[in-house]
């Protein structure tokens, strides 16, 4: 033992690497979430079916900090997760000031749109880092923006932009959009209509869908009927809920192929994804965790796999150091995506491919080949640099 | 005691070496998602296709160059075959998730990189026991070990790091902070410079062994592809250490490097994600296994062009040749 200590003092004084100073700098993250969060509760379907059931990407945060142990062993910094619940009425603003008068400055945000939007307008232009890694709102990157805040998670304008180069690649020009009547069905139809304009698709129509057996309304609630009477390649379907739309597939009118919300989903993550290193990052999740990893989980993953890729470049735990170097164009973000991620500086959205999935295979990834960018192949995804409505200071 | 025994069992190895003639000339290459071994003969036409084990990745010949591993990631094993006969000879077990590995010059410790687990592990290939277990950052990749056989580099692809280890000590005794995925490793001739590929960033780090600090890098980009297509895997350098061949994955391109000047000479266009190489002994022909169009590239090194493609099992990993 003393001979290997001494051997290895010896080692040490010639190579003198920073990696094993004996004291290493603790950096926390922070996972914010609230009790009683009704994204989470329980989403019955008729006859005590689950049909959408969300899971807490918490698991996603934790396989992020754990991947990150070596080069935390190599960087000096021994990286740790805070996970914080706050209960029903707790401030998630006092939180994080409290947190932050300890040092924290990286916050992963698993709360409601309306209080993320809140939070970053409370603390815009504070030395902070907060990461989105739940909601896909354009309105969070555009007018509800703000410097402290960066996205993980790919926004709706990215996923319909894939799902219709795809269609354009495939010459499925005619599309048919069925919506539902709640306001995220109605979000996600305004924002394919706006893909398809900018690809070039002819939507021949737009039909609204309730869920109901009324015989009144059989226009709206029987699917053969819904897709009678106009000619398409391919069904467009947004319905968050998903009662409906589980049923479109095999009951349209014409044999025509289901995309959107069931069918062919354009998203950020599959678990059946197997390229670029994908099979190993899903095996890792599911040893940890015991299920598959979601989109949500792959964007808290990526917040704190994308700030310690920082903390490695920048050789600094400063937050306005790490904002910057997000924020700049040398950041080379592995997404196991294979194209390198990095930060739009207009709008703080990361860059990166969109998986194009059925249930259990992953058909395409976005952009497709032939679509051209003229700087980067990822920014014809989503909203440019000339069409973003964020003001960032 | 291990380190006698070890030296021991060198000194056999080493004189059975020098008594051995020629190799048979077959050529294995390992399809990691049909789990088969296809082995070519030395005109590379197919004469058999072999099952083995699930998921065969990193191949090596035995010391005495009779026998061959293949690490099995599926099955969390490594099997040992004949080169000869194909035969399998034996398995060694309880080798989670095994991706790739080298030899040590003592030809009785497999230094084992274990993607799923984050760590490299030391076998004995004696008596299939595991002697050492080191932490590495997540999926760890390349494994290589000098020739004296005093350091061992593991690339970890997820934390852009290369380990090295100390065999003396047993002591992981530096991570050096890479480019961004590092696959795979080769050394020059004289073992000053270790060259390994940094697959997301699209080039390949020189590591000074002095130093073992990052002393420059190579960078690719043959015509009309853009840098983010550019995806560097494996890579080997010539006996005579003048030229270095990297397989540039999904670039479809193998990369012919100047050693000395750390200077592209040319692109060879190949098959689909190139990622395994191997060369002849008399560095006359470069084997390129294409992972996604399911072939292996074969290229005349005088005229720097494919000569022909051999379909093989699906997707293909590694290569070896029996040549000498």
């Amino acid at each position: 033992m003393t001979i290997r200590l001494a051997c290895l003092f010896v080692l040490l004084t010639v190579l003198s690497g920073p990696a094993f100073a004996a004291e290493r700098e603790t950096f926390d993250f922070a996972y914010l979430m609230r009790d009683g969060d009704l994204a989470y509760a329980r989403h019955r379907a008729y006859t005590g079916l689950s049909l959408r059931d969300r899971q807490r990407p918490l698991e996603g945060a934790r396989l992020g900090v754990r991947d990150s142990k070596a080069i935390g062993r190599a960087l000096g910094f021994r990286f740790g997760l805070r996970e914080e619940n706050l209960s029903e009425d707790a401030s998630s603003l006092e939180r994080i000031e409290i947190l932050a008068a300890e040092g924290i400055r990286v916050f992963l945000l698993d709360l409601p749109l309306a209080e993320v939007t809140e939070l970053a307008r409370a603390v815009a232009n504070r030395d902070l880092l907060l990461f989105n890694i739940r909601h896909p709102d354009d309105g969070l990157r555009g007018t509800d923006c703000a410097p402290v805040l960066f996205h993980t998670l790919p926004s709706q304008a990215m996923r319909m932009d894939a799902l219709a180069q795809f269609l354009l690649k495939k010459n499925w020009r005619d599309v048919l959009i069925l919506e539902g009547t709640g306001a995220a069905d109605k979000t996600l139809s305004t924002v394919f209509q706006a893909a398809a304009r900018k690809f070039g698709l002819d939507v021949t129509g737009v039909r609204p869908f309730v869920l109901s057996n009324d015989p009144r309304q059989r226009d709206q609630t029987n699917l053969p009927i819904l897709t009678s009477g106009v000619d398409y390649d391919v069904v467009f379907l947004a319905d968050s809920v998903g009662e409906v739309g589980r049923y479109l597939p095999y009951n349209t009118k014409d044999p025509r192929p289901v995309v959107g919300s069931e069918g062919l989903v354009p998203d950020t993550w599959h678990w059946t994804w197997e390229r670029y290193g994908a099979p190993q990052l899903n095996q890792r999740f599911d040893k940890r965790a015991g299920r598959r990893m979601t989109s949500e989980d792959w964007a808290a993953w990526a917040a704190i796999k994308v700030v310690v890729e920082a903390i490695s470049r920048t050789k600094s735990g400063d937050a306005s150091a790490l904002r910057a170097f997000l924020r700049g164009d040398a950041l080379t973000f592995d997404t196991y995506k294979g194209l390198a991620g990095s930060f739009r500086p207009w709008d703080n959205q990361l860059r990166q491919p969109i998986l194009l999935h059925t249930h259990n295979a992953v058909v395409a990834r976005a952009p497709l080949e032939g679509f051209l960018h003229q700087t980067n192949t990822l920014d014809s995804l989503g909203i440019d640099k000339s069409e973003s409505a964020c003001v960032m200071p | 005691m291990r380190c006698l025994m070890g030296l021991a069992l060198c000194v056999s190895l080493l004189s059975a070496n020098g008594a051995l003639a020629k190799g048979t000339g077959l050529i294995f290459i390992s399809n990691e998602k049909s789990s088969t071994i296809t082995v070519l003969d030395a005109t590379d036409q197919v004469v058999k296709t072999m099952e083995t084990c699930a998921r065969p990745r990193g191949m090596h010949f035995s010391q005495d160059r009779e026998a061959f591993y293949v690490a099995c990631a599926d099955d969390s094993l490594i099997a040992i075959y004949d080169v000869a006969s194909q035969e399998l000879l034996g398995r060694i077990i309880n080798v989670a998730q095994p991706e790739t590995f080298d030899l040590h010059p003592n030809g009785r410790h497999l230094y084992i990189s274990n993607e799923e687990d984050a760590t490299a592990t030391l076998f004995d290939l004696e008596t299939g026991e595991q002697l050492a277990e080191f932490e590495t950052g997540e999926e760890p990749e390349g494994v290589q070990i000098t020739a004296d056989g005093r350091l061992v580099f593991v690339a970890s692809e997820a934390a852009n790091l290369v380990h090295v280890i100390d065999t003396e000590t047993q002591d992981v005794i530096k991570d050096i902070l890479v480019d961004t995925r590092p696959r795979r490793f080769a050394l020059t001739p004289d073992e000053k410079e270790l060259w390994v590929s940094a697959e997301l960033a699209g080039i390949v780090d020189i590591i000074d062994v002095a130093t073992l600090s990052i002393t420059g890098d190579v960078a690719f980009l043959p015509a009309g592809f853009r840098k983010e297509q550019i995806t560097p895997v494996d890579l080997l350098i010539t006996k005579d250490g003048a030229r270095a061949y990297v397989a540039l994955g999904r670039a479809n391109h193998v990369a012919v490097v100047d050693v000395r000047q750390r200077k592209v000479l040319d692109y060879i266009l190949v098959g689909k994600r190139a990622w395994g190489l191997a060369l002849t002994d008399d560095g006359t022909k470069l084997y390129v296994a294409n992972g996604l169009s399911d072939d292996v590239s074969i290229i005349d090194t005088a005229t720097l062009k494919v000569v022909t493609s051999v379909p093989v099992g699906l997707v293909p990993y590694g290569i070896l040749i029996d040549d000498h």
